[in-house]
């Protein structure tokens, strides 16, 4: 396996066009947009079905369902119908997105013992506030947990950007087959499962810091943790 | 869940899993034999380039050795010439279409030797460094160049006809090719050594493909490689810029394959369609592909019918 | 749509064939794999966390980059189908080895205490308490592998072997959204039914399961 691509300081230069740095930024602009764009719809959704229990069906099957789409044909055909550009790279991943989120926001809601959303409407809470201030911070662990794994994939998959002739680390994977340079497609690979490990770090740290830890386990370790519905 | 676990446990679980994967790999080698993936000694693999063209003439290829009685396995879209070639040598594939310059270009350190550049002399300086085991067949008439391209806006604004005229503006324009461009002798360093040409930016986009007419279309590059047969130059109303110094060198179409899958059959039912492929057809067989979004198979058909060789 | 399908039937349903295979292939070699590796990981709890985090790396790699390295890594040659069987057996066994621990992990003490009580050795245990009623959890896992794996699988096209992957290249270096739809379509298609095909398998695996109040 030859890292000499990776370890080229020029290629660290980040003034440098095409250089990692840059395609690192690229890469994670692009990944930071379409978790903001899925989560801004797949939240509200997903906190609507659990509080009110109506439309689960969508919710419960949307992960397998969005899961099976796949992200390359699905960007191949938003590029031949709205023409080049961020947009169809940003529909792809935001696709990507949705279900985890939905589907973990759901499960959070669900998973909420009945009989705390009950004292809480007992204390005189009204639905809003039982929904942000009860069910919402409760339903955050499974929620975050959704959202880890759709960080995890998008940065995974925002590589295909580059199949359209954007930026994004996938360049270092396109460039480098087309020129059939193993060192730069093995510096892509290796970057990107770096930044997804750190990013998961960082995601499990915010983790920590916002769920209340009533609920972590932190004050009373469980034994099990619940297994994923 | 605390991550303080002993490194030591990582490394055996990291043992584990590569051991685990090895396995694997090794259990799934029979399939390989059973599966589509060449080898066999009766059939002949073809391969093409990752662009229409190169599936179009791979097809005519296909089926212009089936008609013989032979056996074939298509293998298309394979990739780049740097992709593809290496597919070659390694027996992925037996035979593909190539470009005679582009070909003596990719094999020569620093391009094409000098004084290079009519078909025949191509064509004489390819047999010296064709990879071992492989060799070319006739070559046709057709010809398909990597062309540099504009719109007819950008040639009026900055007066283009020739290459060499994109010297004095180069630093305001940004060119797209396909990612191979920023290495190949006939991308980027060609035209650098050649013409003194040096881009304000290079945009990695696709060979000749829609990214890299789209990007012309909406401003996105000014300058791109489009192929001269490309029907995008036509509808849209391109300008091609000439090639006084020809660094694109003829480029002709030919079979290259692996000399084990050459005998009287293929050599003389692919010489065939060399002789009757021509400029003219092929770019009028394309733009059924392109424009009329027929598909490559029926094409392919057509143009082996149509010149009497099926 | 239809008139793309009728004119390129035999293209399209090769390309699903290939599909199928390529997909469905690492499911099994996956399985086969992960199920000794989960149980590695709940014998011996040391093993547990790093398997774990082993497994997030293994599926943060990129799938272009896996497609393309593997050859150098295992010597196959580079548009061997092989590249993307092992590739997906990869994942496939990066998430199911996990799934299969956790499954093993979430089956009651008491009943596998029970089970000791009747006389059942550690083998017989696990084939005949253990993992059945780990069943749920672990075919959780595998409808999200085997969903995976089959829109995964298109990316392969960027290299020339992608089963339905290749309506989507074509397609698009022709701009013509036709075959991307049809490619897109049938994936997804492919995908629902091996979906439905796990789901229902579980059902008649686990009949128990729908005697207490089943979530699926």
């Amino acid at each position: 396996m030859d890292s000499s691509y990776l370890f080229d300081p020029e290629h660290w230069d980040p003034g440098a066009a095409g250089s990692i740095p840059q395609l690192l930024l690229s890469h994670l602009g692009y990944s930071a947009l379409a978790l903001l764009f899925g989560t801004l719809i797949a939240l509200p959704v997903g906190l609507f079905i659990g509080h009110t229990g109506r439309g689960s069906f969508l919710a419960i099957n949307a992960g397998n369902a969005g899961r099976s789409l796949p992200t390359l044909g699905l960007l191949m055909l938003m590029v031949t119908l709205l023409g080049l550009g961020l947009t169809p790279v940003l529909i792809a991943l935001t696709v990507l997105v949705i279900p985890p989120v939905l589907t973990s926001t759901y499960a959070g809601m669900r998973s909420l013992d009945a009989s705390v959303v009950d004292a809480a409407r007992g204390m005189g809470m009204r639905p809003s506030q039982v929904l942000l201030r009860v069910e919402f911070p409760m339903a955050l662990p499974v929620l975050m947990g959704g959202f880890r794994s759709a960080a995890l994939q998008v940065i995974a998959t925002a590589t295909v950007a580059a199949a359209v002739g954007l930026g994004g680390l996938g360049r270092l994977l396109i460039d480098g087959l087309a020129l059939n340079d193993y060192s730069r497609v093995l510096a892509g690979a290796v970057v990107v499962a770096a930044l997804a490990i750190v990013l998961d770090l960082l995601l499990g740290l915010i983790q920590r810091s916002i769920v209340s830890p009533g609920l972590t386990g932190r004050a009373v370790r469980t034994r099990r943790a619940a297994p994923a519905p | 869940m605390s991550r303080s676990h002993s490194a030591g446990a990582t490394f055996a679980a990291v043992t584990a899993l590569a051991l685990a994967l090895t396995g694997c790999g090794a259990d799934s080698d029979p399939l390989d034999d059973s599966g589509s993936d060449g080898g066999s000694s009766s059939s002949i693999a073809i391969g093409s380039a990752n662009f229409p063209e190169s599936e179009l003439l791979a097809e005519i290829y296909a089926q212009a050795l089936e008609a013989e009685g032979l056996e074939v396995e298509r293998s298309f879209n394979i990739g780049a010439r740097e992709l593809y070639l290496q597919a070659l040598q390694d027996g992925s594939i037996d035979l593909l279409p190539e470009y005679n310059g582009a070909l003596l270009s990719a094999l020569t350190e620093g391009g094409a030797p000098e004084g290079v550049s009519s078909p025949d002399d191509v064509y004489e300086a390819l047999q010296d460094v064709l990879p071992e085991g492989t060799e070319v067949l006739e070559q046709s008439d057709a010809e398909d160049k990597d062309t540099l391209t504009v719109t007819q806006e950008t040639a009026d604004e900055y007066g283009l006809e020739t290459i060499a005229d994109l010297v004095p503006v180069a630093d305001q324009l940004v060119i797209g090719a396909g990612p191979e461009w920023a290495e190949r002798y006939q991308g980027l360093p060609g035209l650098k050594e050649v013409y003194g040409l040096e881009f304000k930016e290079f945009r990695p986009l696709d060979a000749g493909g829609p990214l890299t007419i789209g990007a012309l279309l909406d401003g996105t590059i000014d300058v791109g490689n489009v192929f001269s047969t490309d029907s995008a130059i036509k509808v849209n109303d391109l300008v091609v810029l000439e090639d006084p110094e020809e660094l694109y060198l003829a480029e002709n179409i030919l079979p290259l394959i692996r000399s084990e899958k050459v005998d009287e059959t293929v050599t003389e039912a692919l010489n065939a369609v060399s002789a009757a492929l021509t400029t003219e057809n092929l770019t009028e067989y394309l733009a059924r592909i392109q424009v009329d979004k027929e598909d490559t198979a029926t094409v392919a058909e057509a143009f082996l019918s149509d010149t009497g060789l099926v | 749509m239809i008139d793309y399908l009728q004119r390129n039937q035999e293209l399209v349903l090769e390309a699903l064939g290939e599909h199928v295979v390529l997909a469905l292939l690492p499911v099994l070699i996956g399985i086969v794999v992960s199920l000794p590796l989960g149980y590695l990981g709940v014998r011996f709890p040391r093993l547990y966390q790093p398997m774990v985090n082993v497994c997030g790396i293994l599926y943060s790699i990129p799938s272009l980059a896996l497609f393309v390295i593997l050859p150098v890594v295992i010597g196959t040659k580079v548009l061997s189908p092989v590249n993307i069987v092992v590739a997906l057996s990869i994942y496939t066994v990066a998430l199911l080895a996990r799934t299969v621990a956790d499954g093993l992990r979430s089956v009651d003490r008491t009943l596998t205490d029970a089970a000791t009580a009747m006389g059942y050795r550690r083998i017989r245990r696990l084939f005949g308490v253990e993992l059945p009623l780990a069943l749920p959890v672990v075919l959780a896992g595998l409808r999200v592998a085997t969903v995976s794996n089959i829109s995964l699988v298109s990316v392969g096209a960027l290299i020339g072997v992608g089963g339905l992957g290749a309506l989507f290249t074509r397609g698009f270096q022709l701009f013509y959204a036709e075959p991307i739809i049809v490619g897109v379509l049938l994936s997804v298609l492919l995908a629902g039914i091996a979906d439905l095909l796990i789901v229902l398998v579980q059902r008649a695996l686990t009949p128990w399961a729908r005697l207490s109040a089943g979530r699926v």
